[in-house]
């Protein structure tokens, strides 16, 4: 390694500087915005206002984060989506795994159908209107159903796991396991199950980030307050500026803070949302990247 | 064909298959859950895509409402719609494409390149991270932070001394890079892991042979890493063509609003708002089609091609 650096040329020197420059001005850029979110949702309102925030909070203050403590309808949004997303990823990840395995076994007979069924089912779709005609007739319109149902499948997903079940579990484990008299449903509970711990942190990670993130079927499904995920909560929030903060449910001094945290909502509420995914991200980011090197491996 | 002219075979080959099926049963009943997903709504919808070729009224429904050709696809194609929303549609996804494929593409051979092994983590961790913010959050933060008076982008503008602030949001000139650049700072680093996979499956003795032969960096670049990562490229760039017309109704439904919605009205949007907020069912059906077979005529096109230029191809 030493060695190697003192043999570097100058023209191979001057262009390693320019990819480190190049890499440290992405990484400011990348990150600035964010820390001015999460510094601003710190800062008191008036300072957030004026400009004066840049990269540090001024006048550190909690009122954004209480102004969503007192936001009864954010909290319940926010329960809501932690509900659906234990209950998408159970789903999404069954539906994957019952896939998948079958299709990753050789020689299973009409296995070339299914392919050709899914590989054509992700590069063609009925478009938006039959698709909600279908949900429609099916009665799940209004219901949790209609978020965790309809889009239960993930076909990306499904090809995914059928590579790493194909190269990942060696044939032979499974011819043996035949001549022990293990059968189909045992052998996928008892020993491949165990041993893709890795894929199913994948699909466990993708199936959770797309449920907590997504807000469009929520948004041509759901007509019911109630069941309204986080996301079409922050929508009417952050994007249609819909602020219904009542001062009927506030104690008189924080009424006088209630302008305060009027403007400072929004940024507290980006970073309570965002963060629940973050915390997860840096322990779930060495499967991330295998799961996408697994599905960049083509077959 | 060949069975009749060998029944015997025939029938044994039969009975194996049979056998076959037989033996395998407890996979076929695995399928049989998600098969039905599968069918219910993915192909179910691509049946009641005939409603595009009907009058859809509630009462006869999908089967049975009036037969009537492609009267829907000449209304579409005659409205004085049909080409602005084209244009946007192609001029948003064209410009994702050839902004965000080079941008990963350079993202990962420059980490690529980085030996110090800290330094390499934390750039990947910190561009991947954005990756998981939702598109609400992120539409919500450009709106912060492009405020013309309040956004960090209005204080620059102060600081400038700049009187009236550009309104990026407000401008329909500014809506396809706001929507591009916002796509890459968000997106780049979870593309550029596939390409650092590819990299990283490079055989080290080409690199070795290249130093001996005295390629300065640059060199290797251009020799060993470009030409390694074509494979890789060719297929996301078939699935992105074909998706050129189906561009991410998410963000743009989210970043419209009367002052832009002249270049931010794309086909997706158009389809949305037509048939389900109209409840126009059949001609909503009719644009959702045309967007469908254009992409499905896309991909095999750009498919075929790809095959024959490089070898490289999807299916």
């Amino acid at each position: 390694m030493q060695k190697a650096i003192i043999r570097e040329s100058l023209p191979d020197r001057i262009f390693l500087l320019f990819i480190y420059l190049m890499l440290i001005l992405i990484l400011i850029s990348v990150a600035y915005p964010l820390i001015f979110v999460i510094s601003s949702s710190f800062s008191s309102s008036s300072a957030v206002i004026g400009g004066k925030v840049w990269l540090w909070p001024v006048n550190p203050t909690l009122n954004g984060y209480e102004a969503i403590y007192n936001y009864p309808e954010i909290l319940k949004g926010f329960l809501n989506s932690v509900f659906y997303t234990v209950l998408a990823v159970l789903i999404t990840v069954s539906l994957t795994v019952l896939m998948a395995f079958p299709l990753s076994r050789p020689n299973l007979p009409g296995k070339g159908i299914w392919m050709y069924a899914l590989l054509f089912a992700m590069i063609f779709n009925g478009g938006l209107i039959p698709f909600y005609l279908v949900v429609r007739d099916l009665h799940m319109i209004n219901t949790i159903w209609s978020l965790l149902i309809p889009g239960g499948l993930n076909i990306f997903s499904v090809l995914v796991a059928k590579t790493f079940f194909q190269n990942g579990i060696p044939g032979e484990l499974y011819d043996s396991a035949q001549v022990d008299g293990c059968n189909d449903f045992r052998f996928l509970g008892i020993i491949a199950l165990p041993l893709s711990k890795p894929i199913l942190a994948v699909l466990v990670l993708w199936a959770a980030v797309g449920q907590w993130n997504s807000y469009f079927n929520a948004m041509i499904f759901l007509n019911n307050p109630d069941l309204f995920p986080l996301q079409l909560i922050l929508r009417k929030i952050l994007i249609l500026n819909n602020v219904e903060m009542t001062s009927m449910t506030l104690s008189p001094e924080l009424l006088l803070k209630f302008e305060d945290m009027k403007n400072l909502l929004k940024y507290a509420l980006i970073v309570i949302t965002s963060v629940p995914m973050l915390l997860l991200y840096p322990f779930a980011q060495k499967y991330f990247v295998q799961g996408a090197m697994i599905g960049s491996i083509k077959g | 064909m060949e069975a009749s002219e060998r029944p015997q075979r025939y029938h044994r080959k039969g009975r194996t298959l049979g056998r076959k099926i037989a033996m395998n049963w407890q996979l076929y009943v695995l399928l049989v859950i998600p098969t039905s997903f599968l069918v219910l709504f993915n192909y179910l919808p691509m049946l009641g895509a005939q409603i595009a070729f009907r009058n859809f009224n509630p009462i006869d429904g999908i089967w049975h409402s009036p037969w009537v050709g492609f009267d829907q696809f000449n209304q579409f194609l005659n409205s004085p719609y049909f080409w602005p929303i084209l244009k946007n549609t192609l001029r948003i996804s064209l410009y994702s494409l050839g902004v965000g494929i080079p941008c990963a593409i350079i993202l990962a051979i420059a980490i690529n390149e980085v030996k110090h092994v800290r330094f390499k983590k934390l750039v990947q961790l910190a561009t991947y991270a954005p990756y998981f913010i939702s598109t609400v959050v992120m539409v919500g933060i450009l709106q912060i932070i492009l405020n013309p008076s309040t956004g960090l982008f209005g204080q620059f503008g102060h600081a400038l001394d700049i009187k009236n602030p550009y309104d990026m949001l407000g401008s329909p000139g500014a809506f396809p890079s706001v929507y591009v650049w916002s796509g890459v700072w968000q997106e780049t680093g979870y593309a550029a892991v596939i390409y650092l996979a590819a990299l990283s499956g490079v055989n080290p003795e080409l690199y070795e042979a290249a130093k001996i032969d005295g390629a300065t960096r640059i060199r290797k670049i251009y020799h060993i890493d470009l030409p390694s990562l074509i494979p890789t490229f060719t297929v996301l760039l078939i699935l992105g063509v074909g998706g050129v017309l189906s561009v991410g109704f998410e963000k743009v439904f989210l970043m419209q609003n009367m002052l832009n919605i002249s270049s931010s009205e794309i086909i997706s949007t158009y389809v949305y708002k037509v048939g389900l907020i109209d409840t126009n069912y059949s001609f909503g059906v009719a644009v959702g089609l045309f967007n469908s077979v254009v992409g499905l005529i896309l991909i095999l096109i750009v498919n075929t091609v790809a095959r024959k230029i490089s070898n490289a191809s999807l299916f």
